[in-house]
């Protein structure tokens, strides 16, 4: 596939921003996701690093008890629910799925450009709300405080979400169709990306967790605006019956954030050592197992919130074999090296630094899985450091690895090679200096969410501040360099890789309808063995 | 400050050395494996780095029996992890026969904790070594969270019910008291001390307290039993309207629906706020609720009165301890 690129691609065919705001190609509104997310994480970022300087010192002194309250608390909402949910399938999904399965477009092609305006205008109200009063619930928005107690803007917050959540469910629901009925002749499910299987069981969870949100954070709303007792004890409410319901869904989003990442893991695994995925069935199927057993964890959030200590053990039981999948994920890619050709290129060192995040993340959550030592660590730093180990050390590092991959076949620009390696490695160490410390401060019992805190623990505290500052400028440096790239990077040909998969088939960036004819699949994903590339 | 560089939290009650094993065993656990595959991975990307731009490496289809190894090693890792925690926890949340209980209320932004004797501390804690306390708490507001990091034990404190901990402390100290439930504001500063001393110690500091001591928490729900009228229908004598207080708490009670429920501080609370939910068998629902007439204070003292008598044979107004 080396004939040259055709002067018109999804790119170049208009400019005009019309043509932009009204698109209904996958690929156009995947950058148009991408662009969402890069501003919503250069928000939530921002929060993050004044609450790390204001913890830089015990006593409460840069902002006040009240801002500090809400820095956490906007952080946490912009970063989950306008991040992380919607970064890898929103951007990388959407550009990449239906050209790896070789279709022309998504299923509903303007319900994908609803769901983006959908999830824009949650963001814009979510916005609003932080620059008018700010919200102080925390993102868990536990009752009864956030339904009774907190004075801040409680049910526009509540609206932002709920909207955004539907965002996801038109998503899922768009990947699912388009995974069922428009797969290529001879892409049969077995022979489907591992990426495609993440994003599909990923929506599976979407699709199925996120209505409960919506229903639980209405609920609130109705609380707070009327008065009718539903989680307020005073008002003959039950408070604890938030939490099933908020972690019914919040439980399986953190799969919603991780496992996409994961597919992107096996894509780059299997390109950068020219080698089918050791055991592809099994890391297929362990997506979907995650998504099941995913379902019925929740309840590992309220082992000491009065729960029945008997739903606590199965909670407990569940949450332990729910880590079994996760685990067969990463042994696979492990003997997925063995006797391979690995080359060192950006995206890998990214994967490789999600294989060393992810299996600390992983495997501190069973800590937390655990009965007993959960009573000590819960709601403490100690969880703080492990859920930031799996969305930001698991999930990001995913996204920027995927984001580094595709870069070429989204924009056609090649980005210089040292810098990507050096911001991956500057990222890499800035994580581990940030949120290790955390590890021990939770160890020691500092609770989350303190805006001050006993002296004793400065020393971890200005560590994990200074960790941070490395960690934020290994986020500027990519967005430095890739901006860079579009005017001043090298012409990148179909398949700077060498990869396999249909998306290499075709031009970078690929013209408006992914390809030239219709792919006939002939073999299997990755089949880095056989000659030539037999995809039609 | 050599404190500054400490990095392991003081263990001081029973509970804190068998939990400390198992993080520990946790730790290594992590370790073990962060290490293992993060440098066989390193290890493989060095050995196979491709040497050349069209390398063609054999392909491997996967292993059933390697799948199965490392599924079923895992797995009984994880089994073993869920056993030896749930056993623990099953050890952490049983209340010994033998503690003496304490009442804690929190609200925002304080700890208010009330001992048998009367006596109350607010966001400090004396308790002496070797004695078991059992916490029983309540929230006036929102949710909270009773936690002392040296002793292990944390509980939530959630507003409508009861919740309970207990703890044996092992070492002289002052340690922190924190609430790790997001409760607001000043959520950081809902903290205080817990003050552990030898028994000697903390009897001579009783003694020093006893000055000016108003009435045991006993003697406030006796007090208040006859003057908010519970002691009109619940007497004892024949004809009463409401069942005899002493001997129903601790012991099974038989509901008009056929239930049999436990009469605990929770049962007593909700017979207190809300006597038509789990009516007794055999009485009518004539009991008037007492809701927004008592605070949290008040239905403890009373919940420590009907303790005190929850053997038939006891006198009234016994006291706990
Ligand atoms: C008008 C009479 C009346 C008054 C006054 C009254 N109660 Fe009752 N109480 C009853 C009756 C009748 C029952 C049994 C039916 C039921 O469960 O509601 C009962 C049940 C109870 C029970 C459950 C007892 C058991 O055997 O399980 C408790 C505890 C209780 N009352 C506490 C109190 C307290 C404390 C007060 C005062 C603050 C009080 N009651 C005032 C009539 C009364
Ligand atoms: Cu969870
Ligand atoms: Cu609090």
């Amino acid at each position: 596939m080396s004939e040259p690129a055709p002067a018109t691609n999804y790119l170049n065919w208009n400019y005009s921003i019309r043509s932009w705001l009204l698109t209904t190609d996958h690929k156009r509104i995947g950058l148009l996701y991408l662009m969402g997310v890069t501003f919503f994480f250069a928000i939530g970022g921002l929060m993050a690093s004044l609450f790390r300087m204001e913890l830089a010192t015990p006593a409460g002194n840069l902002v006040t008890a009240d801002t500090y309250n809400k820095l956490f608390t906007l952080h946490g909402v912009v970063m989950i629910f306008f991040f992380l949910v919607p970064s890898v399938p929103g951007v990388l999904g959407n550009f990449v799925l239906p050209i790896m399965i070789g279709a022309k477009d998504v299923a509903f092609p303007r319900l994908n450009l609803a769901s983006w305006y959908v999830y824009i205008i949650g963001g814009c109200i979510t916005l609003y709300v932080a620059v008018t009063g700010g919200l102080d619930t925390g993102w868990t928005f536990y009752t009864p405080y956030s339904s009774t107690y907190a004075n801040t803007k409680v049910i526009t917050a509540a609206l932002g979400v709920f909207i955004t959540g539907f965002s996801s469910i038109l998503t899922g629901l768009n990947f699912i169709v388009t995974t069922h009925k428009l797969r290529a002749p001879g892409m049969t499910w077995m022979r489907l990306p591992l990426f495609v299987w993440a994003i599909y069981a990923t929506s599976l969870i979407m699709v199925l967790a996120t209505p409960v949100l919506a229903i639980t954070i209405a609920l609130i709303a109705i609380e707070r605006a009327t008065g009718i007792g539903i989680f307020d004890p005073a008002i003959g409410g039950d408070p604890v019956l938030f939490q099933h319901m908020f972690w019914f869904y919040s439980h399986p989003a953190v799969y919603i954030m991780i496992l996409p990442s994961m597919g992107v893991m096996s894509e780059l695994i299997a390109c950068f050592c020219r080698r089918r995925i050791f055991g592809y069935s099994f890391v297929a199927a362990s997506s979907l197992a995650i998504a099941i057993i995913g379902f019925f964890v929740w309840g590992h959030h309220l082992f000491v919130s009065t729960q029945s200590p008997y739903a606590g053990m199965v909670f407990s039981f569940l949450s332990f074999l729910v880590a079994i999948p996760s685990a067969v994920k990463a042994f696979n890619w492990t003997a997925t090296m063995y006797k391979s050709s690995v080359s060192w290129q950006t995206p890998m060192v990214y994967a490789m630094g999600f294989m060393g995040l992810f299996l600390i993340g992983g495997l501190t959550g069973l800590f937390l899985a655990n009965l007993a030592v959960d009573i000590h660590l819960h709601d403490t730093y100690f969880v703080v450091a492990h859920f930031h180990y799996i969305m930001v050390g698991g999930a990001l590092m995913g996204y920027l690895g995927g984001l580094h991959y595709w870069w070429p076949k989204i924009t056609g620009k090649l980005y210089p090679e040292w810098w990507g390696k050096f911001s991956a490695l500057t990222v890499f160490i800035g994580f581990n200096l940030t949120f290790m410390p955390q590890f021990v401060l939770g160890f020691m019992g500092m609770p989350r969410r303190y805006y001050s805190y006993p002296v004793e623990w400065q020393a971890l505290n200005v560590l994990s501040s200074a960790g941070a500052t490395i960690l934020g400028v290994g986020y500027l440096i990519p967005m430095i360099y890739l901006i860079w790239s579009l005017k001043n990077g090298k012409p990148a040909p179909a398949n700077p890789w060498g990869a396999k998969g249909l998306e290499w088939t075709t031009p970078s960036p690929p013209p408006m309808h992914n390809f030239e004819q219709t792919p006939i699949v002939t073999e299997e994903a990755y089949a880095y063995g056989n000659e030539g590339h037999g995809h039609g | 400050m050599n404190k500054l560089f400490n990095f392991f939290p003081e263990s001081a009650s029973t509970v804190a050395g068998p939990l400390d094993s198992l993080i520990w065993f946790l730790i290594g656990l992590t370790i073990f494996f962060t290490l293992g595959i993060g440098l066989t991975c390193i290890y493989f990307a060095v050995r196979y780095r491709r040497r050349h731009v069209d390398e063609q490496p054999v392909q491997i289809e996967g292993n059933l029996k390697l799948e199965m190894l490392w599924t079923i090693i895992p797995l009984i890792i994880a089994l073993g992890t869920f056993y030896w925690g749930t056993r623990m926890f099953l050890g952490m949340i049983t209340r010994p026969p033998d503690a003496v209980p304490i009442y804690v209320v929190g609200k925002q932004w304080m700890w208010k904790i009330q001992h048998p004797d009367g006596r109350r501390e607010i966001n400090q804690f004396h308790i002496p070594i070797g004695t078991k306390f059992q916490l029983i708490m309540t929230s006036e507001d929102v949710i909270h969270s009773f936690y002392i990091p040296a002793f292990r034990v944390k509980m939530d404190v959630v507003p409508g019910r009861y919740s309970t901990i207990w703890f044996e402390a092992t070492k002289e100290g002052v340690y922190h008291l924190f609430c790790t439930q997001y409760c607001g504001t000043s959520h950081s500063a809902m903290v205080g001390k817990v003050i552990v001393m030898s028994p000697a110690a903390y009897e001579e500091w009783l003694a020093g307290q006893s000055v000016g001591r108003k009435e045991t928490m006993v003697e406030a729900g006796t007090r208040l039993f006859t003057e908010r009228a519970c002691v009109t229908c619940h007497d004892g004598r024949t004809g009463a309207q409401g069942p005899l207080m002493r001997g129903v708490f601790g012991k099974p009670v038989e509901l008009s629906n056929g239930q049999v429920v436990v009469a605990d501080e929770s049962y007593v609370r909700e017979s207190i706020l809300k006597p038509q939910a789990k009516l007794v068998k055999g009485f009518q629902p004539v009991m008037p609720t007492f809701a927004g007439q008592l605070n949290e204070e008040q239905i403890l003292q009373l919940i420590a009165y009907i303790r005190s008598i929850q053997s038939a044979e006891g006198t009234t107004g016994g006291q706990t301890k």
